[in-house]
Order: C-alpha cells, then structure tokens, then sequence
C-alpha cells in the first residue's frame, strides 16, 4: 500500500504527522452542554419538570383545594380523552407526519359502536368491535394514501377530517343516544367511565387505559424493532428504507395504530359523556397536537419522548383546573397554553443543536 | 486454473423510456479482490451497479452471483444473500445510536419469552456486537456505543457505514463514493478501511470518481462507458491519464489480451 500510495498522492505525504484523533469523541464540557445533553436523550424530562412545577405552584396558591387526591384525579379523568388522542397522535408526529382526522375518527367510531347497537341491534361487545375495527380502517386508509400515492399527511388527514366528519353527521342523522338507554341496554358502552374509589382519589377506567396505553407505547417505542423504525422514519426515511427498513409498512402501521386508538378514544368518550353524541369531541385534533408539543415532541419527526405528550396533556389539565379553581378567565388558560407551546418549540430547536 | 466469479454479468440491458442506461454490458467481480468502477457522469456506472443489488431490475441480460442466476426484485433480497452495499449518503439514521444503526431491519432480539412474545430487543448483545466490530477494523475508540450518530464527525460516519457493511456482508460489498464527501485525512481512513476489508477475504465493488484513490487500492478498473463495460485495466500497469482518456473516448481501449478481464491470480 505505501509503495501505491507514493503515486501522486504526495499531498498526503504530511498526514502521518497529523494528529490521530479522527477516530476519538469529541468531548464537550460545561454545564449548559451537560443538560443540553441530557435533554436531547431524554426529551420528556422538560414537560415533567413543567408539570411538576405547575403542581407545585398551584399546589402552593390553592391549598388542599388543589392539591388533593380528589383534585388530581380529576384532572386524570379531564385529560383522559385528549390524553389518549395525544398518544396516536404523538406516534404520527414521530414519523414526521401529522393527523387531523383523530378527532373526526373518534367521534365516528363512538357513533359507529352506538348506532350499531341501537339501529341495528347488534350485541353491544360486537359493536365495539365494529367501532375499532372502523376506526382502524380509517386509519389505514390514510397510511395507505400517505406511502401509495405519496401525499403529504397534512393534506390527506386534512380531507380525511372533512370526510370522516361529514360522513359521521349523515350516518348518525345527527341523532344522540342518551345516556339512560345506554346505561340500561348496553352498559359496556360506557365501560370506561367506571370508576374506582380510593378515599377521597376517583380514578376511572378511562383515565387508567390512558396510563396503560401510555406504557405499553413507550415500551414498544423503546425495547422493539417497530419502535426504532418510527424513529428511522420519520428522522429520514429514504435513510431508512436505505438500510433495509420496511419504511411504508411502518408508516401504514403507525396510521391505523393512530386509527385504532382514536376509536379506543371514541368508545373512552361514551363512558365521559355517557351519551353518543355526533357533535362532541370536536377540539380534539387541536387540544391532542398541543399536548404532543408540550410534551417535547418534534413536529419534524424522529424526536421525542410519548410520555413528553402525557406530560404535555397533564400540563394542560393541571392550568385549566388550576386557574379555574383561582377564579380566573378561562382566557387566561388559553394564553398560557400558547406560551407553552411556543416555548417548547423553542426548547425542541436549542436541543436539536447539539447535533450541530 | 479458472476461479469462479463472485459476480457474473452477461449482456444486461437497462432502459428508461427510450434511454438506455445500461447497454448489453458485462461484469464480473472475483474473489477477494477490489474493483473500481470508473466512468464518466451518465456512462451508467451506477446503473449497472443498482441492477446487481436489486435496486432496479434489468430489461435483458444475466446475472449470476457464485454461478447462480439471481433476479434482485429489491436491495432486501441481495441483502439477505449477504451482499451489503454502502450508499453515497451513508444510509444512517441521526437520531439513532451507532449500534441501533448498525442493526437497522435486522435487530436481535431477546431470548426465550420476552424476545418472541414482547419483541424486546437485546440492546446488550447489540451493543456488544457493534463495540466489536468497530474495534476490529480499528475504527474508533467509542466512548459511547450508544451515541447518536448524529453526534459523529463525517468520517465517524462514514466508519459506521463501512463497519456495518463489514459486519453483515457474506459475499461482497459495493461502496458508493466512499470518500466523495470526506477531507484528505478521513479519506484516508477509509481507504485503510477499505484494505482491512479486503484483508479479511470480502470482494469490494468500489464506485469513484477520485482517481488517486481508485488507482491506490483498487486490483482491478472496471472503465464504464456509454452503458458498456469499455475495459477492464490493470491499475499497475497504466496511468492515471491514460484509464481517464479511455473512459472519456479520448484513447481507444487496449487490445483485450492486454486488458484484465480476469485477475492475474485467476489467470
């Protein structure tokens, strides 16, 4: 090799003088880095520190008033909803994708699993069924229109709202079902609104499937290959397909995922409201991306931590219960939330520079 | 004594509506050794390389690989026979740890329940496997396996790239460009890269544009031109000048018995 590389390589000829340092970590120091750092591998760490301190903060100004077992349990069943449409779509926002039809597919599903019962008569558990399966369909639908006709997902969720919506009001004739009927004909509607007493602590079943669902996420996120491929592909996909990743099929996957969990968020939605009604849940798609960008995800995909958005949609409760109880404008809600959001991005953007 | 190409290809023909980008050409790549492909832009160098791999599929023509015909429908396939290819832009994903990349599609999971049931990986085995790869070529003293790729200069990169090919090729590997996007000094290192693989018994098909470098480690030149394999040169025995005035048309080919259509060991 050093009698060819004598052969007009002479430019070279002082490398073997240079440092040999190619191969070592650049090693950086500092407190900032430091956090930096950590906050770019564990990205859900800033929404926990806000929620913690949002806690402590009106846990201080409000006493036992907020700061009870009751008071926080509460904000659990609040946030259950737009926790669980937060989970599928934190899963979307990973793949560098977004889903505006959440909201449209769990309010179809809610109807599809109630006007099957009561239109049709079909036992209650197989309209559930029915109504995941639907919600799961829809979802795939858009995975497919996404990967096959390569659209982008703004637009095809963007129509996906509108049709799902307006197909939602046709076929429900916009009729609700009542709460009594359900509670006497088909109690397993509303099998996510039970709850479980602890003293003076209510948790209901839908806030503990939020929890749950929450888990089973970041660990199929974390410890499978499925995982890791969400990650690959929404950070760059055609890298990821280059190195022999099924890049399409995950994506179609993490769609009807994101489906089947917004109907499992429709069938929750029977147990909060107790009725099935076409008209509710209709700020879901908004409330659901703001938690996703509290909670540290990157709306550019392969970045973040689900738990972030747990987080992000506690914070959410924990101001809208917190000022509420203070007697403040529920403006002041609002305002708040869309500071938090700006300042998250802006946090997301400084711990992208560490790979600068 | 006649050895039995790694890589044969006979008479593939290519065509884009009515641009022929591969026409009625040849290849072969043998045991052991380092073939450089050099051609102009456009003389369908990487054509013919992406029709071995499966990265497009040829329109006429045949491709035997260790004397059995293949026909590649995608680079998966070439992938599970143990060929391994490294792309121009490295294939990595950023946000990913180095041995998360290195097992990207092919992750090992845990034994026993845990593995079949919950799919969980072995992080550990993983990063076992890479820390041991990238000590074997030498590559880098890795202060963290885990570290995002994204934190690696360009030829840490480029390292991954190359050691994760080294680690799964059975066959052979194509490089692409390996060192277009690198300084002197990281070039450099992955040509000794280059070396160690081959070192270790794995045939290269190396795609370059930097004479220098193709000429430096390349047995045998594979000159690609207007969708035809022109010649086939032995880098000792020609100079740099003369394979580029044979690649751009400026020179005629040596006569075939002067050519190295087969490796002087093979021969």
């Amino acid at each position: 090799m050093s009698e060819s590389a004598s052969k007009g390589q002479d430019y070279e000829s002082s490398l073997s003088e240079a440092t040999q340092s190619v191969a070592e970590f650049e090693k950086r120091e500092g407190f900032v880095y430091n956090l930096q750092h950590r906050l770019h591998t564990n990205p859900a760490l800033v929404p926990l520190i806000v929620l913690v301190l949002s806690i402590i903060v009106f846990g201080l100004l409000l006493g036992s008033k907020f700061f009870s077992p009751f008071a926080l349990t509460l904000i659990l069943q609040q946030v259950q909803i737009v926790g669980i449409v937060a989970a599928a779509q934190s899963l979307v926002i990973l793949t560098a994708g977004i889903d505006l039809s959440v909201g449209a597919i769990m309010v179809m599903s809610s109807v599809v699993m109630g006007q099957f019962t009561f239109r049709y008569g079909i036992p209650p558990g197989l309209a559930v069924i029915c109504g995941l399966a639907v919600g799961t369909g829809i979802g795939a639908i858009n995975g497919l229109l996404v990967t096959r006709m390569k659209l982008p997902p703004f637009i095809v969720t963007l129509g996906m709202w509108q049709i799902v919506l307006a197909a939602n009001f046709l076929y429900s004739a916009n009729e609700t079902i009542r709460s009594q009927e359900i509670s006497e004909h088909a109690p397993i509607l509303q099998f996510f609104g039970n709850v479980i007493q602890i003293g003076s602590a209510r948790l209901t079943f839908g806030a503990i499937f939020m929890l749950i669902l929450f888990a089973v996420l970041t660990y199929a996120l974390t410890q499978t290959a499925w995982g890791r491929h969400v990650y690959a592909v929404g950070d760059d996909k055609e890298a990821a397909e280059l190195s022999g990743m099924e890049a399409n099929k995950v994506l179609v996957s993490v769609y009807a995922l994101s489906g089947l969990i917004c109907a499992f968020a429709g069938w929750a939605l029977i147990g909060r409201i107790g009725s099935v009604s076409p008209t509710s849940g209709q700020l879901a798609n908004i409330e659901s991306i703001t938690a996703v960008v509290i909670g540290g995800i990157s709306l550019f995909g392969g970045r973040g931590s689900v738990l972030g958005s747990l987080f992000g949609a506690l914070i959410v409760g924990v101001f809208t219960l917190g000022l509420r109880l203070l007697g403040a404008d529920a403006q002041w809600t609002y305002l708040l939330i869309g500071v938090l959001i700006i300042a998250a991005v802006s946090v997301d953007q400084w711990i992208r520079k560490v790979s600068g | 004594m006649t050895v039995q190409p790694i890589v044969q290809g006979r008479g593939i023909v290519k065509r884009y509506g009515h641009v022929t980008a591969i026409n009625h050409s040849d290849f072969d790549l043998f045991p052991g050794e380092v073939l450089a492909v050099i051609g102009d832009n456009g003389a369908g160098k990487s054509s013919i390389v992406k029709a071995i791999c499966g990265a497009v599929q040829a329109d006429e023509g045949e491709i035997r690989i260790e004397g059995k015909p293949v026909h590649f429908t995608s680079p998966l396939q070439a992938r599970e026979m143990g060929i391994e290819i490294v792309y121009q832009q490295l294939a990595l994903s950023p946000a990913l740890s180095i041995a998360d990349n290195m097992f990207a599609g092919r992750e090992l999971r845990k034994p026993g329940i845990m593995g079949s049931v919950f799919r969980q990986l072995d992080k550990r085995a993983m990063e076992k496997f890479a820390r041991d790869k990238l000590t074997e070529l030498g590559l880098m003293t890795v202060q963290s396996i885990n570290q995002a790729v994204e934190t690696l200069s360009g030829g840490q990169r480029q390292g991954v790239a190359v050691a994760r090919a080294a680690a799964f090729a059975r066959k052979f590997i194509i490089m692409d460009e390996p060192t277009a996007a690198l300084g002197v000094k990281e070039s450099r290192r992955v040509l000794e890269l280059i070396q160690d693989v081959r070192a270790k018994g794995i045939p290269i098909i190396l795609i370059s544009h930097n004479m220098p470098h193709v000429f430096e480690v390349a047995d045998r030149v594979h000159i690609h031109r207007l969708g035809k394999r022109h010649a086939v040169v032995d880098p000792a025995k020609i100079s740099m000048s003369d394979a580029v005035a044979i690649m751009t048309g400026a020179m005629e080919p040596p006569p075939v018995e002067e050519q190295q259509l087969v490796p002087k060991a093979a021969a």
